[in-house]
């Protein structure tokens, strides 16, 4: 069953031996060590209702209320998401454009905010859009939805919005020469060559990497519980935590809940590239999907 | 810019502090997802499921809930620990998945005819990897690797944010909130140290990817 890999053959009798008996070894193992982790849970009481209710059992006295909190939190999340990757995708293209059509002189200060935004951690920035901003005096509570929503946002636009900016480079560089020349032969100005025929077609090798963003925004907005109160996903999680004293059963449903949004996002993301790299042949995009970078690193 | 001048030293220190979660870490990260890397390219099947399953679970966790789950949800599973351990527990972990992604698609990168042409000249399992699949893989490795360590370098000052007392983050942190500096040259100062951090090992890992490139 194990998918053809460089690393083997198919297997003969004696390698297929030897792999029934690995699969034995490590399923003991892994076994064991389950069984270590349940007994040990089982002796700390964490499998009792007490603990579970609130959260699993619509009977119980608190479920509404937690769950509420968390609905409520996802919204937040999903909100703050989405504002700051339409920013970010928005402002990124037009420094990518900017790098794209000035000179080398005029590049330069391009070059360095995308340095500096990209070097700084995404928790420092939130800070600054969330703590510091106000101070200085910039009005974000007026604002709808509040200042640390558009803190929030704005720490992280500033950083996704220099990725978004050398996804977008890349996406342009990454299509032939002639569909600008001929572009520009067929009397479209340069503006016109990059905004009718470079842009659409790069958006389009593009919106995997874009979909694969979304996931690090959303799993960066719950860095806003280190720096102020705002009622995402994890904050919410953290208040349940601090009234009903069961962090293992929280922490562990709001995992499950990032899990399933960023992997479907993740499968729609595989999905896209995969249909793309069948089709992409004419623009000669077509990107080995393994050896590709994976945007933001893990941010 | 007092805040920084007059604080200099907690700025120092906050740094060092920064720089040891940050080697903790690395070295903890890299075994781990190598280890895990191993697990999924394995022809054992139940290790396959256990990398996928790792590297699905903590990749599309936030580092934050990670974190939050170290450092509440494990006393009370009698783990007592400082912060600074389950503070860079959790950086393990998460980082652990990107880590194992990153060698993974490496090695699938080495295309098959690779392997099979060492096997046909007699090389062994031991050889080929040895001569033939690991130093190609390693050089598709390197860019992401290097982007992924990078990444974790500025995740440090999650850990930091999280409580890990004198880091460079929660310095700051300390000098608006308890001995009411203003934010702004505060947050400057921090920005500075990351950066002080981050650009280096970009640039560092930009000459590396020049050296190991090679022409496919």
């Amino acid at each position: 069953m194990s998918q053809q890999s460089v690393l083997y053959d198919a297997q003969g009798p004696r390698a297929q031996r030897r792999t029934r008996i690995g699969t034995v070894v490590a399923l003991l193992v892994l076994a064991v060590l389950a069984f270590v982790v349940v007994r040990r849970l089982v002796e700390q009481g964490e499998f009792t209702m007490e603990k579970w209710g609130p959260l699993i059992n619509p009977g119980n006295e608190a479920f509404d209320a937690v769950w509420r909190l968390l609905l409520e939190g996802v919204v937040n999340t999903l909100k703050a998401a989405a504002i700051a990757m339409t920013l970010s995708i928005v402002l990124g293209t037009l420094i990518a454009v900017a790098r794209l059509s000035l000179g080398r002189t005029g590049r330069i200060p391009l070059i360095g905010l995308v340095e500096v935004f990209r070097g700084l951690p995404v928790v420092v920035l939130v800070y600054f859009g969330v703590r510091v901003l106000p101070d200085v005096g910039v009005p974000l509570d007026e604002l709808p939805g509040g200042a640390v929503l558009w803190g929030l946002v704005i720490g992280l636009t500033a950083y996704n919005m220099v990725i978004f900016a050398e996804v977008v480079r890349a996406g342009v560089e990454s299509l032939p020469r002639g569909q600008r020349e001929a572009a520009l032969a067929t009397g479209l100005t340069n503006g016109q060559a990059m905004r009718l025929v470079l842009l659409p077609q790069a958006f389009r090798v593009m919106l995997p990497a874009i979909i694969s963003q979304l996931v690090v925004v959303l799993k960066d907005t719950s860095l806003v519980t280190f720096v102020a109160n705002f009622d995402e996903l994890l904050s919410q999680g953290e208040s349940i935590r601090r009234n009903l004293d069961n962090p293992i059963q929280t922490f562990i449903v709001i995992a499950l809940m990032y899990i399933a949004i960023n992997y479907a996002l993740g499968r729609l993301a595989q999905y896209l590239e995969r249909r793309q790299s069948r089709t992409a042949g004419e623009a000669g995009t077509a990107a080995d999907e393994d050896s590709r970078v994976p945007v933001g690193g893990g941010a | 810019m007092d805040a920084v001048t007059e604080n200099l030293d907690d700025y120092v220190s906050g740094f060092l502090t920064s720089l040891s979660i940050i080697l903790w870490s690395l070295v903890g990260s890299l075994v781990l997802g190598m280890l895990i890397a191993a697990c999924r390219v394995s022809p054992v099947p139940p290790l396959q499921r256990f990398g996928a399953f790792w590297v699905t679970t903590f990749r599309n966790t936030p580092l934050s809930v990670v974190l939050f789950f170290c450092a509440f949800g494990l006393p009370e599973l009698g783990v007592i620990r400082s912060f600074f351990f389950f503070g860079v527990l959790g950086l393990v972990l998460y980082t652990s998945a990107f880590v194992c992604e990153a060698v993974r698609s490496g090695i699938n990168s080495v295309s098959a005819g690779q392997a099979e042409a060492a096997r046909s000249i007699g090389l062994n399992f031991t050889q080929s990897l040895r001569f033939v699949v690991l130093p190609q893989a390693l050089r598709t490795v390197v860019p992401p690797l290097g982007s992924v360590i990078i990444a974790m370098f500025k995740n440090s000052a999650v850990v930091g944010a999280f409580g890990v007392g004198g880091d460079l983050w929660s310095t700051g942190l300390t000098l608006t909130s308890a001995r009411g500096y203003e934010t702004l040259p505060v947050f400057i100062g921090v920005a500075l140290g990351f950066l002080l951090i981050t650009l280096p090992a970009g640039a560092l890992l930009h000459v590396i990817e020049r050296k190991v490139a090679i022409a496919r």
